[in-house]
Formats: C-alpha cells, structure tokens, sequence
C-alpha cells in the first residue's frame, strides 16, 4: 500500500487498528515528555531562556543574508569549501559530485533530517553510492527501509522484538534476541566497521556561527565525530536557518534543545567543526528548499525559527496517538505539519487539520513558534486554495447559512435539534462518524432558549 | 452593570441545564442578566475547518445581539476564545474590537469581575475536573504543565468553595479529550482513542463525575462514557457550582 496516497486520517485510523501499541508508542513518548517537564522544572528562568532563543532566532531571520554572508566569508577564511543549493536537485548533485572528486562510492552518514526532507539516500543509490546511516535508530529505520517516524527519534515507533528481528536478518545474529544492550552492542560493532572504512562522511548541522565561521552537531551517539574525523571528506549540510550570530548564544540554545528534546541537560557531544584537518576537506552545502518562500510568508515565516528538538511531536496527543508515519512527510508531527504545506500545499492539505489546536505545542516549544495558531492559519489559506473536499464545503456553506440566520437556526432546532441534521458530527449522515464509537447526546425536550421565553 | 448571556449553539440545543444554571448561577450573585434571543453560534465550527471567509454573517449577528451590553459572559472557553481572537467586521471594527474585549468565560467573569469569594453550593462527590485547552491554553484560565510559571487555577479555586467535593487527581493534568471541532469526525480514530484515554484518567482515580468549563469536551466525553455503559456523569461547571 503506498502511504502518499492516504491522508493523515485514513494513516491514523490504520494505525488505530491496534489498540495496545497506541497505548504503548503513546507511553514511550508521554514518558519523554515528563523527562522534558522534570528537567525544564529545575531552571527557574527557562521561560526567560525561551524568549530569548526567540529573540535571537527573530533577528537572525530579519538579517539572514547577512549573517549566511559573513559565515560564509568566515567559513571560507578556515579553509572551508562552502556551495550554495537552491533545492533538492541541486543539493544532491553537489553531493555526488564531491564523492565523485574524491572517487568515493560508500559513503556514512549522521543523522540529518535535511537531507530526509531532501531523499539524498535514494538519489545516491541510484547514483552507485551506498549511504550507511551511523546513528542508531536512523540505522535501524535504514535496514527497514523506512524512513523516520520523529526528527529526534527515528525508530520510536519499533518495539526491541523488531529491532531484534531486523538486527538477525541484516546482522546475523541469533533469532529472538531483543535486549537493548546486546542490540546497541551489535550496532556498535557493527558501525564501527564502517565508521573505519569509509572515506567520506555526511553530518547535518545543529547551529553555524556566522561570526566564527564554525558549526556545531549534537549527537547523543558520538557518530557524528566518528564519521568525521576517521573521514578524508566531511560534508555538512544545512538549512539556511541554522545560523546563529555570535559563539555565545549556544549558551542559550544547547541548554534549550535536550532539555526540549529528551529532558538530558545537554546532548553528550556538542561537537564543532571550524577548519578541516591538515590535508582533508570539509565542505558546507547551504540549501534553501522552499525556505525563502517560507520566510516570504508572514504568517508562517517564525516557522524557521524550528531548531529540531521534537518536542512538539512528543506533547502532541495527537502525534503520540497516530506515528509519525501517518504524516507522510519526513518531519512528522505539530512542525512538520506547519513547514510541509510550504513545499507542497496540496499534498499536504491535510496535515494543519491532524491537530485539536489544543495548543501543547507552542507551549512547550524552546524558540516558542506559535504552531497551532499557525495551524489554524494554514487551514484558512488551504481551503482559499480550493484544497478542501467538496463535500466539506457544502457542509460549511449550509452551516454557516443556517448559523447567520436566528429564524433558519430556530428552526432547524424545533425540526429535530439542527445539530444533527448540519453538525460537524453529523457531516456524514450515511456513516455518522460521531456513532461508530460515542453516543450521540440525548435531545432535551425543549432548548434553552424555548425555556427562557417562557420563564423570563 | 448589564450582562449579555451568550450561550454557545450546541448547548442551547443540547445541554440547556448548563445553560440555566450559568443564568441562576450569575441571577444568584446579583448580576441583571439579559439572553438575546436572536443569538446563534460564534462561527467556530467552519472557522477552525478553515472557512473562516464564511463567519461574516455569524460575526454581523453576533455584534448586534452582543455590542450593547457591559460584559458578555458565556459558559464556554473555546466559543469566547473564538469570538477574542477572531471577530471581527470592516464595517463596524470598534464594535468588533469592544466585543472581543469585553467577553468572558464564565468562570473567570466570576473571579476575575464578581470576585467571587464564596458559594453557597455543596456537592458531596468525587469530581475530576478536564481542562479544556481553549479555557486554559487560549483564556489561560489555570496554569499549563509545559510552563515553568506558578500554579493557579480560576475554575479550581471556584470549585474548591463547594461544600462537600473532593477533587480527584489525574495522571496527566491537562491533556486534550480530543474533541477538537470537526476533528472528532475528521480524524475519527485519534479523537476517539483521545477521549477513551482522557476518560480512563478519570475512571482509574474514582470519578463520580466529570466537570470542565466547556460542555463540547464533555459531550465527547460522555459519549464515550455511555458506549461503554459507565455510570459516570459529566456536568458543566456552573451547573456544580450552582448547586444543580
């Protein structure tokens, strides 16, 4: 079944078909985000530390050409290559093509939900290239030939058994094996085999100082620094929103993104890159893809300000309770569901409606992007594009006639309680969605209104 | 001072009990309280499914019926989060403006305005209480969990005036039911899964009843309660506080 012709909904309700492991994906990321609560809890000026990482991401996106200019300028004073790529094609070219300079067809790779976003992997197969994912659970989505369900973690959505499986197919161990320890050592070993052969790495990039020229990867894993340094090439790619001005503001952003992320107080490497080694190279790729546009939109724009911690996707109830497969975009969740329409309004025209707007995720958001207001603004411009169903707007148009009128509305009422001829639960009155699983609520005699003419 | 009743649509229509207990609730503490009997609904069901461009009427209506008054109060978070945030008419843009800003959901007009400080209601009985996102996310009517701010709650410290109410506690304080508007059919699956989880929460810590600030998350979650033939009741908020 190819996911991209399904909707989040018709996604979410296969997902749903197994109670316990929405009980159980649900728990595992609850869990996470506790680990974030307790952790935020203990720095009394965290909300301080938000508004500043927001005032601090403003300014960059006010001044972008400026900033991406003097990083590039100081990059290229530490003996950097820097390339600039408009788009997917682009990217991926100059990516081949550095492999091709420097005859390489096996290249590692850190985890970059860039280069997710910009299907490097498949374009490098079909170019010769093998790619290896080195961190963990982007490995483990790699050997299922999945992409990644959460920016921050790929395989939250398989259980050990799978990973074990997947680990005795690929890796020959033995059948039925899923303890974590002896899963990660098997990886371990397994990467480390890799990380030693491979003569070209790909990192992502977390934050690039424009001041210093330098950037900065955090990994829990260490495999970020163990492709790099055992590698002759290093290529780094980056949006062009992950520019921070000056050294100093990762003061205020590495203590915002795991206490974000996973609740750790800081990712165990924060590894920067400011000048290759003597007689290697290292390369920078600055890709805008679609991100000029986004910057272009007003009421979408702070949406750059996203420094990848997921933790929208672990409070959102409704990402914990669909996967992040269902958002069929390669970041998932709250996020993903306010930076795909940008890329692709049509394909993605139902992701701002996969939402309550309950509102968790701007709350909880290190650089406070305001993602279900955006949500909401989304939905306004998808259906002005003329994305919605036309059952839908039918729907709408007999509701908001019926609803601007006092006598069309009391009259609906008196002939059987309108909501259930025009109510959103009632859209589908051959299938009432509302009835398959709730019971509708039991019409009173009289409304409140009927009751108040006759006893005031 | 003349306050203009603004009872949201399905509730008028569904639950009118919460309706008169909001009316004797505000009667009681001595407010002259006038329902405009040509009121309808504040056009939050096709603007949250993005047709906002069709609320003008709704707007229009709701201006006229609501401008007059010195405060508008309503028992719901969500439809007085729509109305001050989203109202607005070309026509009229300072009426629209005033509107939007001298509307309130019930339980914060009785702290923040009455200054309620005591209820002559009991209610001997074991309550959970759901935070209804647009009350509390979108009015801010209690504190949030993401949030390292200080606790306070409005409809808390109301329903801790009651006589007799024990207030149970839930394992996750303020997570949504999943109702969410055209969501609780759009997405069928996710609400439902959400509000048999937030249902759950309650039952496991010996919930007689369920009580919130906004009837819509309760209808979705009485709904649930009754498919599963439960004996649990939901009740609005005022209707507690108005010693039903």
């Amino acid at each position: 079944m190819n996911n991209e012709q399904k909707d989040h909904a018709a996604l979410a309700d296969i997902f749903n078909k197994d109670e316990a492991r929405v009980d159980w994906h649900d728990e595992t990321l609850w869990w996470i985000r506790a680990k974030r609560d307790k952790s935020v809890h203990q720095i009394p000026e965290w909300e301080a530390l938000r508004e500043t990482a927001s005032q601090i991401k403003n300014n960059v996106l006010s001044n972008l050409h400026t900033y991406l200019q003097q990083f590039e300028t100081n990059a290229q004073a530490n003996g950097i290559t820097v390339h600039w790529a408009s788009d997917a094609k682009e990217h991926n070219e100059i990516v081949h093509s550095l492999l091709k300079m420097h005859d390489v067809t096996r290249m590692v790779k850190s985890k970059s939900m860039l280069t997710e976003e910009l299907h490097l992997n498949e374009y490098l197969a079909d170019h010769g290239v093998d790619v290896i994912d080195s961190d963990l659970g982007e490995r483990i989505v790699q050997l299922a030939k999945e992409p990644p369900s959460h920016i921050v973690l790929p395989c939250i959505h398989k259980k050990k058994e799978e990973i074990g499986a997947l680990f005795h197919q690929y890796m020959g161990i033995a059948e039925g094996i899923s303890d974590p320890q002896f899963l990660t050592e098997t990886a371990r070993q397994h990467l480390r085999e890799t990380f030693l052969t491979r003569k070209a790495a790909l990192t992502g990039v977390n934050f690039a100082v424009a001041e210093t020229g330098e950037f900065v990867v955090c990994t829990n894993e260490g495999n970020a620094d163990m492709g790099a340094h055992l590698a002759d090439v290093h290529i780094a790619s980056m949006g062009i929103e992950k520019i921070i001005p000056k050294r100093e503001h990762l003061g205020v952003f590495l203590r915002l993104l795991t206490r974000s992320a996973t609740g750790q107080p800081i990712t165990t490497y924060s590894s920067h890159f400011s000048k290759p080694r003597n007689g290697e190279k290292m390369h920078i790729i600055i890709v805008d893809n679609g991100r000029t546009v986004q910057l272009g939109r007003e009421e979408f724009r702070n949406s750059l300000k996203c420094i990848r911690c997921g933790a929208c996707m672990n409070t959102c109830p409704v990402y914990r309770r669909s996967g992040g497969h269902s958002y069929h975009n390669a970041i998932s969740g709250p996020i993903g569901a306010i930076l795909a329409p940008n890329l692709d309004m049509e394909k993605y025209a139902d992701l701002p409606f996969a939402s309550t707007l309950c509102g968790s995720c701007s709350n909880v958001c290190p650089v406070k992007i305001d993602i279900h207001d955006q949500l909401y603004k989304w939905r306004q411009v998808i259906v002005q594009k003329g994305y919605a169903p036309t059952a839908k707007k039918l729907s709408m148009q007999a509701m908001a006639k019926t609803l601007a009128s006092p006598t069309a509305y009391h009259l609906a009422g008196k002939a059987g309680r309108w909501v259930m001829k025009i109510a959103p639960f009632a859209l589908n009155n051959k299938l009432n969605p509302w009835y398959k699983n709730r019971d509708m609520p039991k019409p009173p005699d009289e409304s409140f209104g009927e009751w108040y003419k006759k006893n005031r | 001072m003349t306050v203009g009743l603004f009872i949201p649509c399905y509730v008028d229509q569904f639950y009118p009990e919460a309706a008169k207990a909001t009316l004797q609730l505000l009667e009681k503490l001595g407010v002259n309280v006038i329902y405009p009997q040509n009121q309808t609904c504040c056009g939050q069901p096709m603007a949250n499914s993005g047709f906002e461009h069709l609320t003008s009427g709704c707007n229009e209506l709701f201006i006229k019926n609501f401008a007059e008054f010195d405060y508008i109060v309503a028992p719901s978070g969500s439809c007085v989060l729509h109305i001050k945030d989203h109202i607005h008419d070309d026509k009229q843009p300072l009426k629209a403006e005033s509107v939007s800003n001298k509307i309130y959901e019930l339980t914060s007009f009785l702290t923040d305005i009455l200054q309620v400080k005591s209820l002559p209601a009991r209610f001997p009985h074991k309550v959970g209480v759901h935070q209804s996102c647009h009350g509390q996310r979108g009015l801010h009517l209690s504190q949030m969990s993401e949030l390292v701010a200080p606790h306070f709650s409005k409809p808390g410290s109301l329903l801790n005036m009651v006589e007799g109410i024990e207030i149970i506690p839930l394992n996750r304080i303020d997570e949504c039911c999943g109702f969410g508007g055209t969501f609780c059919v759009a997405e069928e699956a996710v609400s439902v899964k959400m509000g048999k989880d937030r249902v759950a929460d309650h039952l496991q810590h010996g919930a007689e009843y369920i009580t919130g600030v906004d009837m819509s998350c309760l209808m979705h979650m009485e709904g649930i309660l009754n498919r599963q033939g439960s004996k649990v009741k939901v009740l609005h908020i005022a209707q507690i506080l108005n010693g039903i």
